[in-house]
């Protein structure tokens, strides 16, 4: 039988306290004055209780890139972000375009048991953007899978971009387009504006990404389908979106933690930890973002957690790999970038960062939040500390962190996953102790 | 100075001081014994990532002038080309001894990352960086104007009030970069000419005027040097102006606009030339032009660069 857990005095979301009753895997009971004679008891005194967070733009690397990262260090460094759910991009070797390999990070995710892995199929086959994957065999896998996307590639064939967004209304999938215009980005390092003039770095202009977001939000429109836009990074896109809002169309779109945090002056020297793909944008592109999690124009933050070998950074901008590790952090840089100036609360974060997420992505036992009878996916996060971030405060195999050496706000202390605990104060548990029997 | 990275970062003093050095360099090669054993010992590394054959034996000869040791390590035909990475390139040449390393690499940024990695001790000089700097071409051109301006009367002299236009590509160029930042530090006033195509887009923050109408910069501007950048063919292929011909007739200086300029105004051209493209063959070899004062002021300029790195420190 399965521990159980009595998680004394937190302060849920709403700011109510309440102690939460865990067993077998699911929370029993929640109010004030919970007693439980065999359950575990957890203090939860000035914790923050969230429902489990959940990404929905996660590397996991496996198959193919395990020297970046695999399901089980992935879904570590998931688990001691406070996530419990993390939906797993499709740009591995072979890519995630068949029913099998979806069904094999799936197992993966199953074993290791950090997190509930939910794999992401690829749109094309191979990620080539000429001919549709078999996404009707991913969706009736024992993946189930929902969410379809080309991630680091778009999806620039018009038409192939409407054929999708028709088929997978078959069985309620979404497309998650990256938007790159790859002909106005061929090459390009870095923002394009004033200072990728003067460092000399070809630029990513923002109406790469603002031209296929408007394309795309018609096309949703004309055909009547779900769109999620992947990792908006500018001004720019944020209107549009609100425009498409505004006229009912079906578009969802998220953001990342370092576009709400960081901006393109850290490329001046030349550090590759911050090449990133979008590039990090200026000030204004970053307050617009903010502002537009605030009034729900960009309905979720995820991660883009994109691990590489240190070798992979360790050299001149031009060769270095895009991407940011972020699931450790992404917390931490909500809490930074929106809670800590009262703009968001609490709540507002587990609707961004666990409901939504899941509700984009079909994944069941989020809705409501720690409720009684959900599963017991849920994070504890001490909101009071400060820590430096380090090397430290990372859990999975890259360390291509933009944040070491930042003083961040808060720690997750505690996670559990489907009544499993994955990290107990602040330390990720052992494999062989997460790991399913 | 430890780094030459960028004109960026040179103040004033300091780039009055490495050309008034490079006027003692320029003194020595009057001599008939052209070296100085001032770098006896020392190793320079020449490495380069890509060709540029004038620069590197510019270098090379400045190097053995000093009496340097000279290394030259090309990426063609070296384990550069087999997927050797700059770390351990770096690490290397580290192991090797090199006091000076002179770097030119397609990526921008690549001088900065090896001065500062930590990967190498040695002093780092930028022989230019994708679209970045060139710093020590900007520097040889601006001691070619202070040489054409004053002459013998040269040295503790800036370039207060001197009217600069540059012509041709200034989105890819790391010499218009290094010469904007480098000339305007000295007090020059600067101009771009170039079709809109071929600028950054955005130059709000240059301390310089751009334009897009050469005519109009000879007629009005009337610069007292009129500097032409070198056009490659990949860019009229890639869209950024239609033929050669065009281009020629709106931002070439050819043997009509040459005949309308001012008396005195010089012309500069930082090599290699297209003949008939950006610059006709009368305004190339004219009175007016500096290009081959401008190769030989390479070389004291470098010169000069390579003793502040490495003779400096213990001097001072």
């Amino acid at each position: 039988m399965a521990e159980s857990f009595l998680i004394a005095g937190a302060t849920l979301p709403d700011g109510s306290r309440a102690d939460l009753l865990i067993e077998d895997g699911t929370l029993v009971e929640a109010g004030t004055s919970v007693s439980s004679v065999d359950a575990t008891h957890v203090d939860a005194d000035g914790l923050i209780a969230l429902p489990g967070l959940v990404d929905l733009h996660t590397h996991l690397r496996e198959p193919g890139y395990e020297q970046s990262e695999t399901v089980l260090t992935g879904t570590r460094a998931a688990a001691a972000g406070g996530y419990t759910a993390v939906f797993a991009m499709a740009n591995t070797s072979p890519v995630s375009d068949t029913a099998g390999v979806v069904e094999q990070v799936l197992s993966l995710g199953e074993a290791a048991g950090y997190a509930t892995v939910r794999p992401i199929g690829a749109v094309t086959v191979g990620l080539g953007g000429e001919r549709l994957a078999e996404l009707g065999a991913m969706a009736a896998s024992r993946a189930q899978v929902r969410v379809f996307s080309d991630d680091g590639f778009c999806v620039s064939d018009p038409l192939l971009m409407r054929r999708a967004l028709e088929y997978v209304k078959a069985f309620d999938g979404v497309i998650a387009q990256h938007a790159q215009e790859p002909r106005l980005t061929r090459g390009a390092q870095m923002n394009e504006g004033a200072l990728s003039g003067e460092l000399g770095l070809a630029g990513w202009p923002a109406v790469a990404e603002e031209s296929i977001i408007a394309r795309d939000v018609l096309l949703a429109e004309h055909v009547g389908s779900r769109l999620h836009v992947c990792h908006v990074s500018t001004a720019g896109s944020v209107e549009v979106i609100r425009w498409a809002k505004s006229r009912g169309i079906r578009v969802t779109a998220e953001v990342t933690p370092h576009h709400l945090l960081l901006t393109e002056d850290l490329v001046r020297g030349y550090d590759a930890r911050y090449k990133v793909n979008p590039p990090l944008r200026t000030r204004e592109d970053a307050e617009a973002l903010r502002a537009a999690v605030v009034d729900g124009t960009i309905d979720i933050v995820a991660t883009d957690h994109a691990p590489h070998p240190a070798w992979a950074k360790d050299t001149e901008w031009d060769a270095a790999a895009n991407g940011m590790v972020g699931l450790e952090s992404a917390l931490s840089v909500v809490h930074a970038a929106l809670v800590a100036d009262g703009r968001i609360d609490w709540a507002d974060v587990a609707r961004i960062m666990s409901a939504k997420p899941a509700e984009i992505g079909s994944l069941a036992g989020y809705a409501d939040g720690l409720v009684v009878g959900a599963p017991a996916n849920i994070t504890l996060y001490d909101p009071e500390v400060t820590r430096s971030f380090s090397t430290e405060d990372l859990a999975g195999k890259g360390v291509n962190s933009p944040y070491l050496g930042l003083e961040l706000p808060g720690r997750v202390l505690h996670t559990f996953h489907q009544g499993r605990r994955t990290v107990a104060d602040g330390a990720v548990l052992d494999a062989a102790e997460v790991a399913r029997a | 100075m430890r780094h030459l990275l960028s004109t960026k970062d040179l103040s004033r003093e300091s780039a009055i001081g490495l050309l008034d050095v490079a006027e003692d360099m320029a003194d020595v090669q009057n001599r008939e014994v052209k070296k100085l054993p001032t770098l006896r010992g020392k190793t320079v590394v020449n490495l380069f990532f890509e060709d540029s054959t004038r620069t590197r034996i510019s270098f090379e000869a400045a190097a053995k002038r000093l009496s340097a040791d000279v290394i030259n390590f090309s990426a063609k035909g070296s384990s550069v080309s087999k997927g050797e990475s700059l770390k351990d390139t770096a690490q290397t040449l580290q192991a090797m001894g090199a006091d000076g390393v002179v770097i030119r690499h397609q990526a921008s940024g690549a001088p900065f990352t090896l001065a500062t990695s930590g990967w190498i001790d040695a002093g780092v000089i930028n022989a230019g960086d994708g679209m970045h700097e060139h710093p020590t071409q900007a520097l040889l051109d601006a001691f070619t104007m202070r040489r054409r301006l004053h002459g013998d009367a040269s040295r503790g002299k800036a370039l207060d009030g001197v009217a600069v236009t540059i012509v041709g590509d200034i989105l890819h160029s790391r010499v218009a970069r290094s010469n904007v930042w480098l000339l305007t530090t000295l007090g020059a006033e600067v101009t771009l000419v170039a079709p809109p195509t071929l600028l950054p887009v955005d130059t709000s923050h240059w301390p310089v005027t751009v334009g897009y109408d050469l005519d109009a910069a000879i007629d009005e501007g009337v610069p007292d040097v009129l500097m032409m950048l070198r056009i490659q063919g990949e860019r009229m292929r890639a869209s950024f102006f239609p033929n050669e011909r065009e281009y020629s007739r709106t931002w070439g200086l050819d043997d009509e606009r040459l005949a309308r300029l001012a008396g005195d105004t010089i012309v500069m051209h930082p090599g290699p030339m297209n003949r008939g493209l950006e610059i006709s063959a009368a305004a190339a070899d004219s009175p007016r032009s500096t290009v081959r004062e401008q190769v030989a002021n390479g070389v004291s300029i470098r010169m000069a660069a390579l003793y502040l790195l490495l003779a400096g420190e213990e001097e001072n």
